[in-house]
């Protein structure tokens, strides 16, 4: 039989577990109809902020679930100053209780194990399967397997740190127990990849501290790339300010690693360090490839930028880093966030059976870091072209700081908390 | 009631027509763009200013003097050329109203 639930289904709006019709004015009302369960697969700069907004806008009509594997969210911005020993793992921890108590998210802290987007189900490791009307997938990146020989389950004594949390904290102790005179190497992948300023960031606040603590020791920058990803001039600057503790060798592939003598083997050179840093080459967190979503390059998730809906899969939106980027969209906890207002605010439209917005607009700043003190930005504002279906960097607008200064160092940190309440509290 | 018919009622069919209307919710979409800066809802937690309140002149005054460069800025006057003066007010009004 046809119902009305398949019959919203198939004509792309959520059934709202089959009250959508009347819930269109109950939800004036007392809201004690829900008008659909969302859940949203995990809680980082994305996913938190679509769990806060769906329940803020839709004043608590929608049932939100949020599962994230990880007790606390650990933020990758500001990580960077924990290497560096500026700041402690509890400056960067901010807890889920906010999400839980004042917006009412039913926050399950749990693996993923499968998504089924047919039947419309989510299976965790311990607490079963659920149903959901609408999915959220905010998975983050993961590192591809065998990318570089020799490195895959090493991680412990070639730490990536680009997902804050444990790898954070042994990256700083490698840093803390390397002998002055030693050799810090960070090898920096093919772009796209998370946080384009992130690496050259790091290699500013690892040599600000070896310049106080080991003044002999030496930052030597792998990139695989032709040149500094982000903020070039600013970062070309910052290096230069560092004398011989920064190297920057461009165009350097990591082809391999051999673990127990920590050398990184690059195509036509092999470099030995004594901390080895490896951001591995990435793509899309693995449970969006499993859910057998359509990616781009066999990397990225293809959506359809006005729903942040994963093409051809009906009720599943996927946001942040995952994504394959619309043109100059950087890979960062910013974009993520506005990423999740968007999925949020046509997610209630659907519920209500109303269009989703035709003119999203989101916006992006990344903070960096190039000594304890002293920040440089880039900022850029992305307006949705309709023709191009997809949002376009607006020209003239958006640029980077004119030179590092503390004040911008002030507004880093003010940013973080701000962004921080603005997805947690 | 056939399902069809309810959805047409409630103007749910054809939502391609309904794409080129503004949403409904324009302004307050607009205005979380800028929530990770100056707060949820404009509402600071420190740091930046709060948006939340103030009255509408005084906000577009601030956005369009950093527009033309006469107030000084590390940010604003980038971001603020990535919106259309029809976009600041929607902004500057929904957070005036705001308290
Ligand atoms: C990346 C952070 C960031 C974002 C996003 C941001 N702002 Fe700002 N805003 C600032 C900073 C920093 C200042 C102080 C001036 C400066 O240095 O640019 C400021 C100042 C302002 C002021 C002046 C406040 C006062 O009374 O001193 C207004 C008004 C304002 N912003 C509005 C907005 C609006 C509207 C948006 C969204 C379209 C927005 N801002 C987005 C960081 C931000």
């Amino acid at each position: 039989m046809f119902t009305r639930r398949d019959f919203l289904k198939s004509a792309g709006i959520a059934a709202a577990g089959g009250t959508m019709l009347g819930g269109l004015s109950a939800c004036t009302t007392t809201g004690s109809a829900s008008r659909g369960h969302v859940v949203i697969v995990g809680g980082g700069y994305g996913g938190a902020t679509t769990a806060k907004y769906l329940r803020m806008w839709s004043k608590g009509t929608v049932d939100v679930t949020l599962i994230e594997r990880n007790p606390a969210f650990i933020s990758c911005p500001i990580s960077n100053l924990v290497i560096g020993g500026i700041k402690q793992m509890e400056d960067i921890t901010v807890g889920y209780d906010g999400l839980k108590s004042k917006w009412g998210v039913r926050l399950i802290t749990d693996e993923v194990t499968a998504v089924d987007t047919a039947k419309r189900t989510v299976a965790t490791a311990r607490n079963g399967t659920l149903d959901y009307d609408r999915l959220v997938l905010s998975p983050g990146i993961d590192f591809i397997p065998d990318a570089v020989a020799g490195l895959d389950g090493n991680q412990e004594r070639i730490p990536h740190a680009w997902k804050a949390g444990p790898q954070t904290v042994l990256l700083r102790r490698q840093l803390q127990d390397m002998a002055d005179g030693g050799v810090f190497a960070l090898h920096v992948p093919k772009a796209p990849y998370r946080c384009p300023p992130g690496p050259y960031e790091r290699a500013c606040v690892v040599a600000d501290y070896l310049r106080r603590a080991k003044p002999r020791s030496k930052v030597l920058v792998l990139d695989a790339n032709a040149e500094i990803q982000s903020k070039k001039a600013l970062f070309t600057k910052a290096f230069e300010s560092y004398g011989s503790l920064i190297e920057y060798v461009p165009n350097s592939e990591l082809r391999g690693v051999d673990v127990a003598t920590l050398t990184a083997e690059l195509e036509f050179d092999s470099v030995k360090a004594d901390v080895l840093n490896v951001i591995p080459p990435m793509r899309a967190g693995s449970i969006a490839i499993e859910a057998g979503l359509p990616l781009i390059n066999g990397r990225w998730v293809d959506i359809d930028w006005l729903t942040m809906g994963a093409k051809g899969v009906p009720g599943v939106h996927v946001l942040g880093d995952a994504l394959f980027p619309a043109p100059t969209m950087p890979k960062s906890g910013h974009m993520a966030n506005q990423h999740g207002k968007v999925a949020a605010a046509a997610i209630l439209n659907l519920f209500e059976g109303i269009a989703p917005n035709p003119a999203p607009v989101v916006m992006n700043t990344c903070y960096s870091f190039v000594d304890g003190t002293n920040v440089i930005h880039v900022a850029s504002v992305h307006q949705y072209d309709a023709e191009k279906r997809q949002p376009m960097p607006v020209q003239g607008a958006g640029g980077v700081s004119a030179a590092a200064s503390e004040i911008e160092g002030k507004a880093a940190l003010a940013w973080a908390r701000n962004i921080w309440a603005d997805m947690l509290a | 009631m056939n399902p069809k018919h309810a959805l047409a009622m409630l103007g749910l069919v054809g939502l391609s027509a309904a794409a080129q209307a503004q949403d409904p919710n324009l302004a307050r979409n607009l205005a979380a763009t800028c929530a990770n800066c100056h707060g949820t809802n404009g509402r600071s937690v420190g740091g930046m200013a709060s948006l939340a309140g103030e009255a509408q002149d005084k906000l577009m005054q601030a956005l369009s003097d950093f527009k033309s460069g006469d107030r000084p800025a590390t940010i604003m006057h980038q971001i603020v050329k990535g919106y259309t003066d029809e976009q600041l007010k929607l902004i500057t009004a929904w957070y005036a109203a705001q308290d």
